[in-house]
């Protein structure tokens, strides 16, 4: 049916511009219709606006309200200020290791053959599909004190690894892997093999060619990955509420902090550290999106 | 690139790091969590998981699920359409917001709503219970999900062209038609592709929901506000359980999803052939 039509268009009429002199065609819609389209549009935006515009509206509001020096107060609070730390510094090492350990992966997957591949594959997409609360609960029960991995860590190494950074870090790494290895792996297949071989042939070395073809060729890929993971780990709640406890000034990041003041009923205090956390998440976001643009023009 | 067997022993030894890597972060927790579960024997694994307060708090999650599903596919496939195929001023900032719900943590969501709806919150209408209740978590769910139909349609629209639609306009068919005859059956694999994601990702939503929902046992407990809850009172083959089904679940429709993606591709690359001939 399709098809038909647009053959029997294609005869007649060829593009949006290029209609033939002569034939009738209504170049606007009618009225009636033109409401259509701005009711659909209306109510498109109204949803996008609800569900995006709106909530960051409100909760700056909320946390902005009662003035700057409430707000300023709000998030100076000792456990707010460690809290916001401990996110942002768990997460960037997060960050560091998934963007090494993620592009290796993607490497990996599209360059060789070898037996175990589909596995792999199966075990990057497994956190895409594992919901982030049970991919806290695995690491609990797998690194807890009484577990025997939790237990030699911490009487042979003394690290302990359940409500402390290394546990935080991990489930952040657990959440994120396939957010890099998904988005470097286009632009891996991409990749010019010849392009790579003259460089290796005329004398490169591997290490060579990686850091002048193939570096440059995923680099936007892998900041967009690297950017990806940062930002959702910032928020991330359900893998670390349990991993990490809920320890102010301890182990207490910045997401279960704004879910105890919401339980507290201190929802000034919840809405000043969730504008600060959403302020570096975008502000990071338009930097990267600026720097990379500037690069390209 | 081209694919290749491995030649030299660096390759061997990256193929094995990552091998370990993936396995020890991925695989193992895994298999952790299931031997967990069975640890005290299957018929105590399915005490556990069909206790009535388990499957309510399953009834309520597929709740949420649908509902969340059923709207963002119809807000999305229009939030689609408005941004690829009408023109106006602002666009481009509007599809770059249509990613923002994944970089906001769930939990703000949870919190906006409580700000609003909460007691004494700016629109708590007396004896319209929004927040502690149903009608708040899925107000939660379907802004935490929002993206995925709406992203996975805006290409294969755009892809699609509006000639076709126009052709069938001029030759007299109506918008509606048009609609329904022309462009939702190209767009049909796309819906169904980003209804799973949505259905998988709102399966394990948990910060927005505990927050807004407040966690009443019997009335807003969700499977994941289960498991927690379940992990707290030192419950573990039931929060194991329950957590092996939800991953379950999700890893099923995540099948689902690749399965439809191969279809998807194997399309594309069909019609694409056709075209060069």
């Amino acid at each position: 049916m399709a098809t038909q039509i647009s053959a029997a268009v294609n005869s007649t009429v060829t593009t949006r511009s290029g209609i033939k002199p002569g034939l009738r065609i209504p170049q606007h819609p009618p009225t009636t219709a033109r409401w259509g389209v701005l009711g659909l549009r209306f109510a498109a935006l109204s949803y996008l606006a609800a569900c995006v515009l709106i909530p960051l509206l409100i909760i700056s509001i909320a946390g902005l309200r009662e003035g700057l020096d409430v707000f300023v107060q709000n998030i100076t609070r000792p456990a707010a200020i460690h809290a916001i730390g401990l996110s942002l510094w768990t997460a960037g090492l997060m960050t560091a290791l998934n963007t090494v350990m993620g592009a290796l992966t993607a490497w990996i997957l599209v360059r060789f053959r070898f037996p175990g591949k589909m596995l792999l594959n199966a075990l990057v997409d497994l956190p895409f599909a594992i919901p982030t609360l049970v991919a806290g609960v695995m690491l609990v029960l797998l690194l807890g004190p009484q577990t025997a991995l939790g237990g030699l860590f911490e009487h042979t190494f003394g690290v302990r690894l359940l409500f402390a950074p290394p546990g935080i870090v991990l489930a952040l790494l657990f959440v994120s892997y396939p957010l890099v290895v998904r988005t470097v792996q286009p632009a891996l297949h991409q990749l010019d093999s010849d392009q790579m071989e003259a460089a290796y042939t005329l004398g490169g070395s591997g290490w060579y060619t990686f850091r002048r073809v193939v570096f440059p060729a995923i680099r936007p890929a892998l900041l967009t990955g690297a950017l990806l993971s940062f930002a959702r780990a910032l928020g991330e709640f359900g893998a670390v509420v349990i991993v990490a406890g809920n320890i102010p000034m301890r182990s207490q990041l910045a997401s279960v902090y704004i879910y105890g003041q919401v339980e507290a009923g201190d929802l000034g205090a919840a809405s000043g550290v969730s504008v600060v956390l959403l302020f570096i998440a975008f502000a990071l976001t338009f930097w990267v999106d600026w720097r990379e643009r500037r690069r390209h023009a | 690139m081209r694919e290749v067997r491995p030649r030299l022993p660096i390759h061997y030894l990256l193929i094995g790091i990552v091998a370990i890597y993936a396995i020890a972060l991925v695989g193992i927790p895994t298999a952790a969590i299931i031997g967990g579960a069975l640890n005290k024997g299957i018929a105590a694994l399915v005490m556990a998981v069909t206790a009535p307060d388990v499957i309510h708090a399953f009834e309520v999650t597929v709740l949420l699920a649908v509902g969340a599903g059923a709207f963002n596919l119809v807000a999305g496939l229009l939030l689609a359409w408005v941004l690829v195929r009408h023109e106006f001023r602002g666009k481009q900032l509007l599809i770059a917001l249509v990613d923002a719900p994944f970089v906001i943590s769930p939990v703000i969501i949870g919190a906006v709503l409580i700000i609003v709806f909460g007691r004494g919150g700016w629109l708590s209408i007396p004896n319209v219970p929004i927040a502690f209740a149903l009608p708040g978590m899925m107000i939660a769910v379907i802004i935490v999900t929002m993206p995925f139909v709406a992203r996975e349609v805006m290409p294969v629209l755009a892809a699609l062209g509006p000639e076709q639609e126009e052709g069938a306009f001029t030759l007299g068919a109506g918008r509606w038609y048009t609609f329904r005859r022309i462009v939702l059956p190209e767009l049909r694999i796309a819906l169904l592709y980003g209804l799973a994601l949505t259905f998988s990702r709102a399966l394990g939503e948990f910060g927005a929901v505990i927050v807004v929902g407040g966690a009443i046992q019997g009335l807003t407990e969700t499977a994941t506000v289960y498991i927690f809850r379940a992990l707290d009172d030192r419950n573990t083959v039931g929060a194991y359980g329950a957590a092996i089904i939800l991953a379950g679940l999700s890893v099923i429709l995540l099948n689902v999803i690749e399965r439809l993606n191969r279809r998807r591709l194997s399309r594309h690359t069909a019609t694409s052939g056709a075209a060069s001939e």
